[in-house]
């Protein structure tokens, strides 16, 4: 059995403890918004906040984060991450919006940490998420935008 | 547009259920095809398909009949429905179609439904303003009539209808009236100086559910009793199932049934972690027989062979190959083109559900009509009987529409096989989407171009080498005439350049390695080696880059226009600002028309000392016709030229003894946030109808890349991906 907090809800689960925390949440916790991108955290699509920490949802197996603070796209609750979901809206930053869910939580991890990042801090902190899409301009400026907005 | 009808669906069916006005518009039918239409039409009128639906609740649904995928169709689509209708933007919800090839064909494809070829807005320009149109018209009626005045008393805006005697109601309170009216025999389309969307800045339509993670994908699809299936294909190509062990997967907990399928082994389990445990425990013996074992060395070397036979004609004018002697100057360059994989965000997948009379599909779904044709055989169905639900696409660059319906017949037969005991997910792994097939061909060029005395190119032949996307399949009997399948040479027998003597021909040779279209087609390669080859006769003329096309592009207006326009706002002609110490930086452009869009770019470069190098800003003209979304035409060229870019730096697909090398982004890279160029976007003012934005940004990044760096380092790359010495 695992013990899993997830958006402030907790989980007992009977579950192989190397199952991966992303199938988990999709599987069973019907947690859709993590996406399955590439399986080895090389795309980011997977991001979720670990006691407030992006993580690779992918690789990282469940018995990992027993007890720990899980954030999932669906539990984006403080006032940067609706700042930075309302310039993702404000900016038409998505696409096929497949991987957006995970640069929104990388996104809202930079600034809780990095208040007002250059584009070059924006650049070294999301280029572990890949956008198939291209839509890196306007998730530089988004991240700029709701920057400004948290001021 | 004059054989058009329209019918009042909510007469028959939506009064009763309370839904307000429902229109569904009729094209004519392409003889042939009828009786398949009718068929398929008699099933569907009791589904709720038309174009738009106005509810009791005041809500405007727009049916969009194309795919969502990243190119802004859904956006695109309720754009043209409520200019016309005059709806309140924030009212309008967009709905995917079922699928229905009578209601909602491609009018650029005759009779088949279908997203692709940046025709969404081409071919739905006036067909949703009619609709827009139409319904605006009903609600018109049905307010003259309850309050007993002139129609053209009545003003319509932002989804309320008023006149001058102070009525007023919205077209909620109209619906239900609306619908029992007849619809009218014609309507008149607004004046564009009348447009309040149509080239303005809305809001996209699905920005927000693809923000707060409530988009739903195939891949979140969740159907009771459902089963997650995972496939072991065979290792190389051509290769077929021997036998299989599956005692040890059998035996991984949550796995509930092992099958053989055409295409491999399925594994099916109750979550996708227990399908692929299961799979990486099953032991499974290929044939390998007759597999293909070709390297990519010995494919390219085989093709370059194929350069000096001639190949099947294209195109001739003039003299042709003949006029190449004689001239005062003669050039000839090879280019190269890697096999590249589509590497969409979400991996393809599939779901269905097979009963006694009918298959249900759950896809990002790109070509209903192919699909259900495909999947209707194998299931042993009509294709009417194949139902399919449209859902949001995580990209797809053409991979979804499958002229095999590879993925999606994979996924039939495994429901097939369990006899439809169960729904079924398919998930392909990020490395069953790389290594189990289906790329943009590779392909070699040889160009050859003879100056005259004041170095104006007098002759031009350009042979192409590389697989056919399309013979083998349902669509070959329309687009591959004389041996020429026409995606082959797309941008290349249309090259705009006034050249008196032309040639194009093709070789299209045949091997096992599974091919389909990419963004942009034929223009990923045609492209390049047209833009790269035109920059290598203006130095060779020593002329301006710009200039030297200017000359040949005099009949080319739009050409010409884009040509300008990206060149001007690029400041073409004023020194670049120089890099840092031993840092070197040039400049580029490439002109090119694809899907009757013409798009410009400018591309600014910056190598370092140690040959590796960064595109720092790239500036992009437009003329795809009127603009109906400027903000997702610019989004379009951004990401165009951001999928582009990645292909030029990395996009590398090989083959070692007939094995796929490459297997998840870590061995294909594609472009990151870092290496994403500045991109300013200039849309060329038109009054033409609009063609499509999708892919017409991806082809000219490449050259453009490849011609700032001849500019910065005097090396010419000719091989894709571009590496500098």
């Amino acid at each position: 059995m695992v013990t899993l907090d997830v958006n402030g809800t907790r989980h007992r689960m009977d579950i192989d403890p190397d199952t991966p925390l992303l199938w988990v949440l999709r599987d069973e916790l019907r947690l859709t918004g993590t996406k399955y991108g590439c399986g080895i955290a090389s795309c980011g699509a997977c991001t979720v906040h670990v006691d407030g920490v992006p993580m690779r949802a992918c690789v990282t197996p469940v018995s990992a984060v027993a007890g720990k603070r899980i954030t999932t796209v669906e539990g984006l609750r403080t006032k940067a991450a609706k700042a930075v979901q309302s310039a993702w809206e404000k900016l038409d930053v998505v696409q096929c919006g497949y991987c957006q869910s995970g640069q929104i939580m990388a996104a809202v991890a930079l600034l809780a940490s990095n208040p007002r990042p250059t584009d070059a801090e924006i650049d070294f902190a999301m280029s572990g998420n890949l956008c198939r899409c291209a839509t890196y301009l306007r998730i530089r400026a988004a991240i700029h935008e709701a920057a400004r907005a948290l001021v | 547009m004059n054989n058009l009808k329209i019918e009042n669906e909510s007469r028959r069916d939506f009064l009763k259920a309370g839904a307000g006005l429902t229109l569904a518009l009729y094209f004519p039918v392409v003889s042939g095809t009828a009786e398949a239409a009718d068929k398929a039409g008699a099933v569907a009128k009791f589904e709720p398909n038309a174009f738009v639906r106005i509810g009791s609740d005041n809500t405007v649904t727009v049916i969009a009949k194309h795919l969502e995928m990243g190119q802004g169709t859904y956006t695109g689509l309720s754009t043209l429905i409520a200019d016309e209708l005059d709806a309140a933007w924030a009212q309008i919800r967009v709905e995917g179609a079922p699928a229905d090839a009578r209601r909602y064909n491609n009018l650029n494809w005759g009779p088949m439904q279908g997203t692709g070829g940046s025709s969404a807005i081409a071919n739905s320009f006036e067909q949703m303003r009619h609709a827009g149109a139409t319904a605006r018209a009903m609600l018109v009626a049905a307010a003259a009539k309850r309050w007993r005045v002139a129609a053209e008393t009545i003003g319509v805006r932002q989804g309320v209808l008023t006149d001058a005697q102070g009525h007023r109601a919205t077209f909620g309170e109209l619906a239900a009236d609306a619908a029992k009216l007849s619809v009218p025999d014609s309507v008149t389309l607004k004046s564009p100086r009348d447009f309040v969307y149509i080239g303005k800045q809305v809001p996209r339509k699905d920005s927000r559910a693809k923000v707060d993670g409530t988009a739903i994908y195939t891949q979140d699809i969740q159907l009771a009793n459902m089963l997650v299936a995972v496939v072991a294909h065979a290792p190389r190509f051509g290769a077929t199932l021997k036998s299989f062990d599956a005692a040890h997967a059998r035996k991984v907990k949550g796995v509930v049934d092992v099958v053989a399928i055409p295409t491999g082994v399925a594994v099916l389990a109750r979550n996708f972690w227990a399908a692929n445990k299961g799979r990486d425990a099953l032991d499974v013996v290929w044939d390998e027989s007759a597999a293909f074992r070709m390297s990519s060395s010995e494919i390219l070397q085989m093709y370059r062979e194929l350069l000096d036979k001639p190949g099947a004609v294209a195109r001739s004018e003039g003299q042709g190959a003949a006029a190449l002697g004689g001239a005062a100057k003669q050039l000839s360059a090879d280019y190269s083109f890697p096999y590249l994989a589509h590497a969409a965000m979400e991996p393809l997948d599939c779901v269905v559900r097979l009963g006694a009379k009918s298959c249900e599909i759950w896809n990002g779904e790109q070509s209903q009509t192919v699909d259900q044709s495909n999947v209707a055989k194998v299931v042993g169905l009509a294709p009417e009987q194949v139902k399919i639900t449209m859902l949001y696409a995580g990209g797809s660059f053409g991979r979804r529409a499958n002229p095999h319906s590879d993925y999606v017949v994979e996924a039939a037969q495994i429901a097939k096989a369990i006899h439809g005991r169960a729904p079924i997910k398919l998930v392909w792994t990020r490395e069953d989407d790389m290594r189990a097939g289906y790329y943009r061909p590779a392909y070699v060029h040889r160009l050859a171009a003879a100056l005259d005395a004041s170095g104006n190119p007098v002759a031009w032949t350009h042979r192409i080498v590389g697989q056919s996307i399309l013979v083998g399949t349902p669509l070959e009997g329309g687009m591959v005439k004389n041996g020429v399948d026409q995606t082959s040479v797309e941008g290349a027998t249309n090259l705009p350049y006034a050249i008196p003597n032309l040639h194009v021909d093709l070789h299209s040779p045949t091997l096992a390695v599974p091919v389909q279209w990419w963004r942009a087609v034929g223009s990923t390669h045609t492209g390049f080696s047209t833009e790269a080859f035109i920059d290598e006769l203006a130095h060779a003329a020593n002329k301006d880059p710009v200039q030297f096309r200017r000359t040949l592009l005099a009949g080319q207006p739009r050409h010409l226009a884009a040509l300008n326009l990206a060149a001007d706002k690029a400041g073409w002609g004023a020194a670049l600002a120089p890099g840092k110490a031993g840092e070197k930086r040039g400049r580029g452009i490439a002109v090119h028309e694809s899907f009757n869009t013409v798009v410009a770019e400018v591309a600014e470069v910056t190598v370092k000392p140690d040959g590796s190098y960064h595109v720092d800003r790239v500036v992009c003209a437009v003329d795809c016709g009127i603009a109906v979304n400027p903000d997702v035409i610019c989004a379009q060229m951004e990401g165009g030229i951001g999928f582009g870019l990645g292909a030029a730096l990395y996009g590398e697909i090989t083959l070692k003894d007939g094995r796929i090398e490459q297997s998840n982004f870590n061995d294909y890279p594609l472009l990151r946030i870092n290496e994403m160029p500045q991109v300013e976007v200039h849309i060329v003012p038109s009054a033409s109808k609009p063609s499509g934005v999708g892919e017409p940004g991806v082809p000219p990044i490449a050259p453009a890349v490849a011609n700032a760096l001849f500019a910065a380092t005097g090396q010419r790359l000719r091989n894709l991906p571009l590496r500098l010495a």
